[in-house]
């Protein structure tokens, strides 16, 4: 038996495997994390809407649903102590069309049965005097008070930083070859070194399936990556609307989704196309041309505004409605997978089911007593920010506001960001407006020698 | 947010926010007709603006007379204006402006509230992004505007890539091929979404000499690489799809307004030019804050902003010495046709008096030859035939009004 062994190996450091590493970590366990790309968050989580949702349309009866109902209510509870904003937009669920309006109740009716009793029905008149730039084209709709804007990344980074201060270990750049259960316990080659573990946990996300098929030789489920397009509006643009904005869902997606961000903007998408790349996150000039047009149907005044960015992200369906958790008791193995579009808001909860789970199976720990928080900086523009409060030692990027003190803590942290996409996503540097017309220079500058891919281009 | 922030108050005669060219002509010339205190704010750590990554002529022709490169220009300019006595407050960011001339800073150490008599909004253009031009594609490093380019080169030395396609074809995408060639990068391409240069003709000739393939009317621009770029696709002319290796894109052109202050203030923006609007006198909607040089909508030679930076100091030093400027009552200008996408002016300030700025600015949508109208809504101010391709904006001398 090697020395160096960990109970837990979770692979794949997105949302999910993020909020597990936290959760194993404080339930008392030695928690490895293996991530193939150089920094956390790099795949299915790097693009979403950033809702914090309620459940209010998930399937009824659903693991989905009782993952995010206890996802939603820890993330309210620790938001707090682990610095996380939170805008409590709420939001509207609009029809557009007579077919639509007809929906409206049996809608109201499941978010009931979900356990969602604040949502209630709203007249046209009383939505347009709520948000007076939505068309007037809209026919009706019902509010749910409890959906909420938060950050899509400071969450899974406060909880893999919760993890890592209270001992677990986070090996970026490192993809998991194969591996091989014997003797109860784990050995897995990677693309470094050897890796031991009692328990083994799949977070692969978008390559879920094809790491079940490494691991056990067998696929649990398929994944058929569905990409979504978003366009970001100015932040002027947040002013014109102040709740979230969701079309009526269908089997396959939520729909087009129109509402702020916390960092001030505005977001319109996303759209949802299947493709067979787990990678390709790219975007093309006429669906963001329709994403705009979309968004000015809804809210005419928004062709006024400006664009500051758009991108797009990847949802690792499969051919299940619901949530993949399996496990192979006999393998001490578990896959955690097919966390579509919800898994930012369920993390949480999926990582307390796992938690029980395990324990149930007989992995049990001794919680830790008093856990370390980690440092996360607060990048809400709707909360104090670091260039308010005084040695900020300037700015480096004006459209966001993000100071060099703030670039250099996280470049300085405990994990420090290997790419650029990486920095930007901790601190917003370079996102605004002007998307590096200013900063890209200082940043080269200021990153120089401590990215994985630098900057500058090396003769 | 924080109720209780501290400010360090300071209090001046003329504060300008924005240390480019028009910012430094405004305040220079103020200190020459004997203003007391002005204050120049910039955010970067040096004054001259966009001018001081300009590392090619010519620059400074009318001013001093002399061909001087882009960032000796810079310098002079920043001489000129510390000898005249002007406060230049670098590393320094307004964070809000406020009615009646006053504007919240942030320094590297404090906070500051800066109430001045008048202020002055100078704070130039910057080039559209690629999300702003829903450039699709994937997302590697390596795709920066040619402001970004020019930074990294003249100030930092660095090379951001070797064989860039350039995506525009103004003035700008002109001079982003001399910046390249300033470290032997070499551009393989420059592609334009209209069906022409967006230069004078006789720039054409140029990329010849530079064998640089020029590809017109091109569309569906789609950037491919992983982490860095590998190619660029696109539709061209004959709506067959191109593609064209390459390691780097310039997105060069396409200015805009740098008017992310003005976006949550009182001051009111004009939808034509996306700058501040303005009267005949440079004033904005409140009347304690003027705006010149490029913020109002156009990307105009230093030259040009230089010359319009003195002939706003000089109403100013007019509006401070209480000659002033009859009425604060604003009508709104407009001209119906279709083709004018803008007009500068934006309001006249009644009674029109003595018209501060001797010309009308046009900017226009598309070609036009017929005759158009600009008037308020009591009077036709101007009628008269013009001729013009969308390139430029127009100038129209301003008649004298009653």
């Amino acid at each position: 038996m090697p020395s160096n062994k960990h109970d837990i190996a979770i692979v794949g450091a997105g949302v999910v495997g993020c909020a597990l590493a936290r959760r194993l970590t404080l339930d008392g366990a030695s928690v490895i994390v293996l991530e193939k790309a150089y920094d956390v968050l790099d795949g299915a989580s790097k693009g979403n809407s950033a809702i914090l949702h309620t459940g209010f349309d998930a399937p009824s009866g659903s693991l989905e649903l009782d993952c995010i109902k206890s996802g939603y209510n820890e993330y309210l509870e620790v938001s707090e102590s682990l610095s996380l904003p939170i805008l409590k937009s709420g939001a509207l669920v609009l029809a557009w069309d007579s077919e639509q309006l007809k929906v409206l109740p049996k809608l109201i009716e499941k978010a009931h049965e979900n356990g969602i009793f604040n949502v209630r029905p709203l007249d046209r008149e009383e939505i347009l005097r709520r948000e007076p730039e939505l068309s007037r084209e809209l026919l009706g709709g019902f509010e749910v008070p409890g959906e909420y804007i938060i950050d899509p990344w400071a969450s899974a980074n406060a909880y893999i930083g919760q993890a890592v201060e209270n001992g677990a270990n986070l090996w970026r750049g490192v993809e998991v070859l194969s591996g091989n259960f014997e003797q109860n316990y784990w050995t897995l080659e990677t693309s470094t070194e050897k890796v031991y573990s009692r328990y083994l946990i799949n977070c692969g996300g978008l390559y879920g399936d094809l790491l079940d098929e490494r691991l056990i030789k067998k696929k649990n489920f398929t994944i058929t990556p569905r990409k979504g397009q978003f366009v970001i509006f100015d932040k002027a643009a947040s002013s014109l609307v102040s709740s979230t904005v969701l079309p009526i869902p269908t089997a396959t997606t939520k729909g087009v989704v129109i509402c702020r961000t916390i960092f001030g903007n505005l977001l319109v998408g996303p759209t949802a196309e299947d493709q067979e790349s787990r990678r390709n996150i790219a975007t093309d000039s006429s669906t963001l041309v329709k994403l705009c047009k979309k968004g000015s149907t809804i809210i005419p005044k928004l062709e006024n505004y400006d664009i500051t960015s758009s991108y797009a992200g990847l949802r690792p369906a499969t051919q299940y409605s619901d949530y993949q958790i399996h496990h192979k008791t006999e393998m001490a193995y578990l896959t955690v997978g097919g966390i579509r579009s919800t898994g930012l808001s369920a993390a949480l909860g999926i990582a307390n089911y796992v938690s029980k789970m395990l324990s149930e199976m007989g992995f049990q720990f001794s919680p830790q007593k008093n856990p370390k928080l980690p440092e996360v900086d607060k990048l809400s523009e709707y909360h104090e920010r670091d260039w308010q409060i005084p040695g900020a030692d300037g700015v480096v990027c004006h459209c966001e506001m993000v100071t060099k003190r703030e670039i250099e803590r996280v470049i300085n942290g405990p994990i420090p960001p290997q790419t650029i996409q990486g920095l930007k996503r901790r601190t917003r540097v370079a996102m605004g407006r002007c998307q590096g017309f200013y900063c890209s220079a200082e940043l080269a500058k200021i990153t120089n020698g401590k990215l994985k891919i630098p900057l500058i281009c090396n003769e | 947010m924080n109720s209780e922030t501290v400010f360090a108050e300071k209090t001046c005669t003329v504060a300008i926010v924005g240390g480019g060219t028009a910012g430094l002509a405004v305040a220079s010339q103020l200190k020459r007709l004997s203003i007391e205190k002005v204050v120049v704010i910039e955010r970067e750590n040096e004054v001259g603006g966009v001018p001081r990554n300009c590392d090619h002529y010519p620059f400074g022709l009318r001013e001093y007379s002399r061909f001087l490169k882009g960032s000796a220009y810079a310098k002079r300019n920043k001489k000129l204006a510390k000898e005249l006595g002007v406060e230049l407050l670098t590393n320094t960011t307004v964070t809000k402006i406020r009615p009646n001339a006053t504007l919240e800073l942030l320094s590297k150490t404090e906070r500051i509230l800066l109430k001045a008599d008048r202020v002055v909004l100078t704070t130039g253009v910057r080039e559209s992004s690629r999300s702003q031009r829903l450039i699709g594609g994937d997302r590697p490093n390596g795709v920066i505007t040619t402001g970004a380019l020019q930074t990294m080169v003249y100030m930092s030395r660095f090379k951001p890539f070797q064989r860039p396609i350039i995506i525009g074809s103004e003035l700008v995408s002109f001079s982003a091929i001399q910046t390249c060639a300033h470290l032997g990068i070499k551009p393989v391409a420059m592609i334009e979404e209209q069906d022409q240069v967006r230069v004078r003709k006789l720039f054409r000739p140029y990329l010849f000499i530079k064998n640089i393939p020029l590809y017109l009317s091109v569309s569906n621009i789609r950037i491919n690489g992983d982490t860095s770029v590998e190619s660029i696709k696109f539709k061209n002319s004959r709506g067959l799809e191109h593609e064209i290796e390459t390691d780097g894109v310039i997105i060069s052109g396409r200015f805009r307004p740098e008017t992310q202050l003005l976006l949550d203030s009182h001051i009111e923006i004009d939808a034509g030019t996306s700058g501040p609007a303005i009267d005949q006198h440079g004033r904005c909607t409140d009347t304690s804050f003027y705006a010149t040089g490029n913020i109002l909508g156009h990307a105009e030679s230093s030259g040009f902003c230089w010359h319009e930076g003195i002939e706003t100091a000089k109403r100013i030093h007019e509006d401070l010495l209480g000659k002033g400027f009859s009425g604060n009552q604003m009508s709104h200008l407009r001209c119906d046709d279709p083709a004018v996408k803008f007009l500068i002016p934006q309001h006249l300030s009644s009674p029109y008096g003595s018209m501060s700025m001797a010309r009308f600015y046009i900017g226009l949508n598309s070609p036009i030859n017929r005759e158009i109208v600009i008037k308020t809504n009591l009077d036709v101010i101007w009628k008269g035939k013009i001729k013009s391709r969308p390139l430029r904006r127009l100038q129209i001398p301003i008649p004298n009004l009653p």
